[in-house]
């Protein structure tokens, strides 16, 4: 068997014992098994698609099989919840201004936590000094804290009583940065630490200063576990309906704000959150199947070495 | 884009005119900048830590590296839970005053008065109870689904393409899994054709439409079965990554000592794999106490299907009753100590190995 660990390459052809042990194991019921979760894994997202191209007029009455072999199936609902309006009158703003507020939120809180969080994960892993375990735990530990505890205090500190920031851009990207540092200390520090020392202590000892190394070695070796993180928070900014909620006003909201709204009340407008949905699945689906090799080595350099 | 509108002229183009594109472009415009100063002021500080000479220049880059860490949490996270704690022992008075007529807020304490409530009325104790169902079931049904598919396609034929298949929820935002599966999957018709895809296929078999999203007290499990869903995809690919670390001769030993395929999977993989499914159930854990997306869009808590989190959320930034909603924070955060503690101790062994 030499089917190297943490890969998702098929074992070599050559068959051992192990692999006709293992083929035992995957008989007829596994297989049947593992082809029903990923059916059920895989249809409701295709119903979501193909109930988005149902007419208005037929969305409460009629099945999206039924109207796929009516041939009704339509693309109107896209054009009209991205460009015309998406909400409970015909006067609601359509979806593209929160598609490019989701650009405008994402893109910057992805950057800031990963470059303050890369500068700390180096200090952790590479500078000694008094207390520098005593942080490191303490910062894993916030991890776990639920963000719920820290909402209403941060908001009257970004608030019009604080700074003033709340409410604006400026106020969702300190929000989503702060809630991203412990993880992506953790993450990076997982990575930084591994680097062989030998290359780090040779450095310091050619007279080497912190910056230099930091930005010499650290970030290039970095790039991998930069990268996976950077699509973690990305998905994760992306996909966040509470701190777009909390920190948040109608200026910055992103897709999950409205899209949520108009899901709970089944109203006449029903018939375009299927519609509006997908939308805001489009970029993710992208980011995700187009880097899905980098994102999950990161899951991966993070869950299993906890 | 003019060219692509022309195609809708049919519909009110109420929001994209000139106004509109000027805003966005100055909100990217906002973001661009913000990004290029903040690299340029990391930059400077880091470059203007080099300049520094003699002894004390390590120490002066150190406090560069992480002060902006530290800054940030004791601000963001450290200050404000503290605050959490205290605002859940005190109660807000308004009161006019008697001079200018003008309300303001006292701020009493009334110890432990808010916890008392909270483990006392009915609708929040069904929150808690709720919040404690989602807390055991989700990690589980999502870890052991994961397990078992994880189990069952490794070294098959395309073990790639079916992993991204059930992976792929986890790209999906909790609000549009929930649209998936809220308008999708559970939709309920009183009479006539059901467009819900769950209660057609019901139907096929004879059984009446089912309304899954206020049929209690089984809601709460629909609900949760949305989370499992989007979170058995990252057990999965975990797990999986683990069995592959798992050293083939032993199994092959096992085999030759004539042991089945299923003595194996519990005499050998899954003691092998035993740290990482913990690893996997904590992380899910975590993740499920902060659930509040899911009900929010779907059932709004009716039904008693609400959890604390979106409590929480509606105490104390709709009903304005902060310190209630501040002792629901608290108690999430109780749930978790066990985790934090044991979270904490494993990673303090890992540190002494190292």
């Amino acid at each position: 068997m030499t089917a190297p660990v943490m890969t998702d390459q098929l074992a070599s052809p050559k068959k051992t014992k192990a692999a006709e042990a293992k083929e035992n194991l995957t008989s007829k019921w596994a297989t049947a098994a593992a082809i029903i979760i990923a059916a059920l894994w895989t249809i409701p997202t295709i119903g979501l698609f193909m109930t988005s191209l149902v007419p208005g007029d037929l969305y409460r009455t009629e099945s999206w099989w039924n109207v796929a072999l009516d041939g009704k199936l339509t693309f109107e609902n896209f054009g009209y919840v991205l460009f015309s309006s998406f909400g409970d009158s015909s006067s609601a703003p359509p979806l593209l201004g929160n598609l490019i507020n989701a650009i405008v939120v994402t893109v910057p809180t992805t950057v800031f936590p990963l470059v303050i969080g890369l500068m700390a994960a180096y200090a952790f892993a590479w500078i000694p000094f008094r207390g520098s375990n005593f942080l490191f735990v303490f910062i894993f530990a916030l991890q776990v804290v639920p963000l719920q505890l820290a909402l209403i205090p941060l908001l009257k500190i970004l608030g019009p009583q604080g700074i003033g920031i709340a409410g604006q851009f400026p106020g969702v990207w300190v929000a989503h940065t702060i809630f991203a540092m412990p993880l992506a200390v953790f993450l990076l520090h997982n990575f930084i630490a591994q680097i062989p020392s030998d290359i780090i202590e040779a450095s310091r000892v050619d007279g080497a200063s912190h910056t230099q190394i930091f930005f010499r070695i650290i970030i290039p070796l970095s790039l991998p576990a930069l990268a996976s993180l950077a699509i973690f928070q990305f998905l994760w900014v992306w996909n966040d309906l509470l701190v777009s909620a909390v920190f948040g006003s109608i200026k910055t909201y992103t897709l999950t704000y409205p899209i949520s709204n108009l899901a709970g009340n089944y109203g006449a407008t029903a018939y375009l959150v299927p519609a509006a949905a997908f939308v805001s699945m489009v970029i993710p689906l992208i980011v995700f199947f187009s880097l899905q090799r980098y994102f999950v080595r990161g899951l991966l350099a993070g869950s299993t070495k906890g | 884009m003019a060219g692509f509108h022309e195609g809708w002229q049919a519909l009110p183009q109420s929001g994209l005119d000139a106004q509109f594109w000027s805003t966005q472009g100055s909100n990217l415009l906002l973001a661009a900048v913000a990004i290029v100063a903040f690299i340029a002021v990391v930059a400077l500080v880091m470059f203007g830590a080099d300049l520094v000479k003699g002894r004390i220049r390590d120490k002066v880059q150190l406090v560069a590296l992480i002060t902006p860490v530290l800054l940030l949490l004791a601000i963001g996270l450290v200050y404000p839970a503290i605050d959490t704690v205290w605002l859940s022992f005190t109660e807000i008075v308004k009161q006019p005053d008697p001079v200018t007529g003008i309300n303001t807020e006292v701020t009493n304490f009334v110890g432990l008065s808010n916890y008392t409530y909270a483990f006392t009325d009915p609708t929040m104790l069904r929150t808690i109870i709720n919040t404690v169902v989602w807390i055991i079931l989700v990690p589980l049904l999502s870890t052991g689904v994961g397990l078992a598919y994880a189990v069952f396609i490794d070294r098959a034929k395309g073990e790639k393409t079916l992993k991204s298949l059930v992976f792929m929820p986890m790209a999906i935002s909790f609000v549009g899994a929930s649209v998936i599966w809220g308008s999708i999957m559970y939709d309920y018709n009183e009479t006539g054709s059901q467009t819900g895809m769950l209660n057609a296929v019901l139907g096929v078999f004879g059984i009446g439409p089912i309304n899954f999203l206020a049929t209690e007290p089984w809601n709460t499990f629909f609900l949760i079965v949305i989370l499992t869903w989007i979170q058995t995809g990252f057990a999965m690919v975990i797990i999986s990554a683990a069995i592959k670390g798992v050293p083939p001769e032993i199994n092959e030993a096992a085999s030759l000592d004539g042991a089945n395929a299923w003595q194996r999977f519990w005499s050998i993989t899954i003691p092998s794999i035993r740290g990482t499914l913990v690893v996997v159930l904590t992380t899910i854990t975590i993740a499920t106490l902060k659930v509040y997306d899911i009900v929010r869009t779907l059932t709004q808590g009716r039904y008693n299907t609400d959890v604390v989190a979106n409590k929480m959320y509606v105490l104390s930034f709709v009903e304005q009753r902060e310190p209630l909603g501040a002792a629901l924070a608290v108690i999430l955060f109780i749930f978790v100590i066990p985790v934090v503690i044991y979270n904490v101790r494993s990673l303090q062994k890992v540190k002494e190995t190292r």
